[in-house]
């Protein structure tokens, strides 16, 4: 994975003991330094205190709730990412969540390798250079201001959406992007498809941007999501 | 509590005594004031007669002397009926008249005064009294005219009289009247308060009688017989959803225990546990999907969604929906087709898309035309192939309607209602993958802005339609906003 240069720092505020120990060590384990607090003020305490990267916030906590954490931290100045976990995984608790101050919203139980993907994508928006008009991988080419995505000398034809497939795809090229954070990014939708949708969407454009090409670009991850980038680098 | 004790403790009890106190006090002061003034009016009438004749006596006394005083007094001390007559001579002795005996010193001083007396011709001692005037005439006589009280005290006694039998009807009448009311009212409360209690202690099924008249309390019994029949309904929607939610929660935890245990038996490869590892993590997500399912469901019916509701166009969502399904349909073989006109709409976005979302995935999971079935009549519907799913989003007079029509096996008619329940997955779609909570999320959310799904026949083929009102006022607002041409996307 790609955290290791120079190492991520992590802050997880997280009361259940077990659920904290595990995040702990599986972050550790990909690379990050991850420090723990139990509750709320020391939560607090420490994330003002810290330099991290991105702080991993449970909604409910004990001594000061999750989301008066984030506010009294975005009060104070501090813009660190967060990313709130939350056994409330409805849509108007999500948007409370992201209202208070939170970078993005992950309902519990999730998968370990959703959390990773998302916490990867919100450091590298937190300390990324900015917003770039071309987004290059390899020899694909997308301009996001001509709407034109050349892959060699080739220029490809995609529809609107598979352009901002595409787009969000390259952004966060060398991360792993979920289905779910497709779907909410590239569609804006909140809800869980019963079905494959997004790897219909996913394998049509793959058909265009890899098909005839010797070097694959988009790749599966397995059990996680897809991953842009030139192979060799 | 005594039969009586609970009677007198009625509301309608306690208002008859209120009552009966009022009009007692009113029937007494009427009779009071009655009586008084008969008493006024008698003591006029005598002081009126006894001036009168004093003045004419007097005149008799000026013009015919002594002689003709005691003649015309004589006279009229006969007859029957008489007023009380005296005269006496200046040092007292009596020389005509009707009256034996006087009260003492009455014919001392001049005027009026009440006295007791007796008459001349009356021998027993009997008490009467009578209201007398005292005259001076010239030469030192006095005359005394008066008239006798007896009427004024019958009179007297017979309003008194009155006033007692009038009193003891109106209290008899008065708590015979109110323990009749209350006494009824107090039965047909007893019958709601036994039925109502019969209801607290798990018996559904009691009723109350509601009488014909339709006053206070058969509105009350109404009202309270619609409500163990919601209750009802309500108890039997949730027994029937916990036995589905253990049935369907249970099956895949109990599928997910044989697997760990089986594992765990067998010791095998690790690629064999890295299997059972990943068949089990599939498991799970399954069964959260179900329970977010569930909960989503919950939501929508308890009406705790209300808060995200925002303006928007219907068609935006079913074109959104379309883009989204259309490379799925498109490899299982469908084509998803979207026709649409602005439509206006108030309510949540995200969960009329996921209902929507739903009505979708089930077209094409179960939209496909069976092999047998007949090739549609050219005439049928133009344009359309049986492999086509329809997604349409129009106004209908003050309805908002987003269906989904496939033309597959359909649902009989007989299963529709059916098929809106929870965890109801209808015998042909037992093989598919899914929690069979699709329609009945869909169904809650138009329930969540007022609507309701309807499922019908699209000859051959299911018609699943999510039919909403618009609100008007918000949707006019919108309306404005976008252009009035009918926009259609193939």
């Amino acid at each position: 994975m790609s955290a290791t240069d120079p190492q991520m720092r992590l802050l997880i505020i997280e009361d259940d003991r077990e659920s904290a120990d595990y995040l702990a060590k599986a972050f550790r384990e990909v690379g990050y330094v991850a420090d723990l607090a139990a509750d709320g003020e020391e939560g607090l305490a420490l994330a003002e205190s810290g330099d991290y990267d991105v702080l991993v916030v449970d909604r409910m906590l004990p001594k000061r709730d999750g989301l008066s954490l984030i506010g009294a931290l975005r009060e104070k100045g501090n813009r660190t990412p967060v990313l709130i976990l939350s056994a409330l995984g409805q849509v108007d608790d999500r948007i409370k969540g992201l209202r208070a101050g939170g970078d993005d919203y992950l309902p519990k139980p999730y998968s370990f390798a959703e959390l990773l993907a998302r916490v990867e994508v919100l450091s590298r928006r937190h300390g990324g250079p900015a917003e770039e008009t071309t987004y290059r991988v390899g020899d694909l080419e997308l301009d996001r201001l001509s709407h034109r995505v050349t892959r060699g000398k080739e220029e490809l034809t995609l529809q609107p959406r598979e352009f901002r497939l595409l787009e969000y795809l390259m952004k966060h090229a060398g991360q792993v992007v979920t289905r779910t954070m497709l779907l909410e990014n590239v569609w804006d939708y909140h809800f869980d498809p019963q079905t494959n949708v997004i790897d219909v969407h996913i394998s049509r454009l793959r058909s265009k941007i890899d098909k005839g090409f010797d070097r694959p670009l988009l790749h599966t991850i397995r059990g996680a999501g897809y991953m842009i980038r030139d192979g060799i680098r | 509590m005594t039969a009586f004790g609970k009677l007198i403790r009625t509301t309608a009890f306690r208002l008859t005594l209120a009552y009966l106190f009022l009009f007692a006090l009113f029937a007494a002061s009427l009779l009071g004031y009655f009586a008084w003034n008969t008493r006024r009016l008698i003591t006029e009438q005598i002081t009126s007669t006894v001036n009168a004749e004093t003045g004419e006596i007097g005149d008799i006394f000026g013009r015919r002397g002594l002689r003709g005083l005691v003649f015309t007094i004589e006279n009229r001390a006969l007859r029957p009926g008489a007023n009380l007559y005296l005269v006496t001579t200046p040092t007292g002795q009596a020389i005509a008249g009707n009256v034996g005996s006087l009260g003492p010193g009455v014919m001392a001083t001049a005027g009026w005064s009440e006295t007791a007396y007796r008459r001349l011709d009356e021998q027993d001692n009997a008490d009467h009294r009578a209201l007398v005037r005292v005259s001076e005439l010239s030469g030192g006589f006095r005359l005394l005219i008066g008239r006798d009280l007896e009427e004024r005290k019958r009179l007297f006694g017979i309003v008194v009289k009155a006033a007692q039998w009038s009193l003891l009807v109106v209290v008899v009448l008065g708590l015979g009247g109110g323990v009749f009311v209350a006494r009824r009212v107090l039965r047909r409360i007893d019958a709601i308060t036994g039925t109502t209690q019969r209801i607290m202690a798990g018996d559904l099924s009691g009723r109350l009688p509601v009488g014909r008249s339709g006053d206070e309390l058969d509105r009350l019994a109404e009202n309270l017989n619609a409500m163990p029949e919601r209750i009802e309904a309500l108890m039997t929607g949730l027994k029937e959803v916990s036995d589905n939610i253990a049935h369907d929660l249970k099956t895949p935890l109990t599928r997910l225990r044989n697997r760990a245990e089986e594992a765990l038996a067998k010791a095998g490869s690790e690629v064999e546990y890295r299997h059972a590892l990943e068949r089990t993590i599939e498991e799970s997500d399954g069964l959260i999907r179900t329970f977010n399912a569930l909960l989503m469901i919950a939501r929508a019916e308890s009406g705790q969604a209300r808060g995200n509701m925002d303006d928007f166009d219907a068609a935006e969502v079913a074109n959104g929906i379309q883009e989204l399904y259309e490379p799925l349909a498109e490899e299982d073989g469908m084509r998803l087709r979207v026709e649409t006109v602005p439509t206006p709409l108030h309510g949540n976005r995200e969960l009329i898309s996921q209902a929507l979302a739903n009505l979708v995935e089930n077209a094409i999971k179960y939209g496909k035309p069976a092999p047998s079935a007949q090739p549609l009549s050219a005439g049928a519907s133009v344009g359309m192939d049986s492999r086509e799913i329809l997604i349409e989003a129009r106004r209908e007079g003050d309805q908002v309607l987003l269906s989904v029509t496939d033309h597959g096996p359909g649902i009989p008619e007989s299963d529709r209602k059916h098929a809106v329940e929870r965890f109801v997955r209808l015998e042909a779609s037992r093989t598919q993958p899914g929690s069979g909570l699709g329609l009945s999320l869909a169904s809650a959310v138009a329930t969540l802005h007022g609507g309701e799904l309807r499922l019908a026949d699209a000859h051959p083929g299911l018609t699943a339609i999510l039919a909403i009102p618009a609100a008007t006022g918000v949707t006019e607002r919108i309306a404005a906003k976008t252009p009035d041409v009918a926009q259609k996307v193939a």
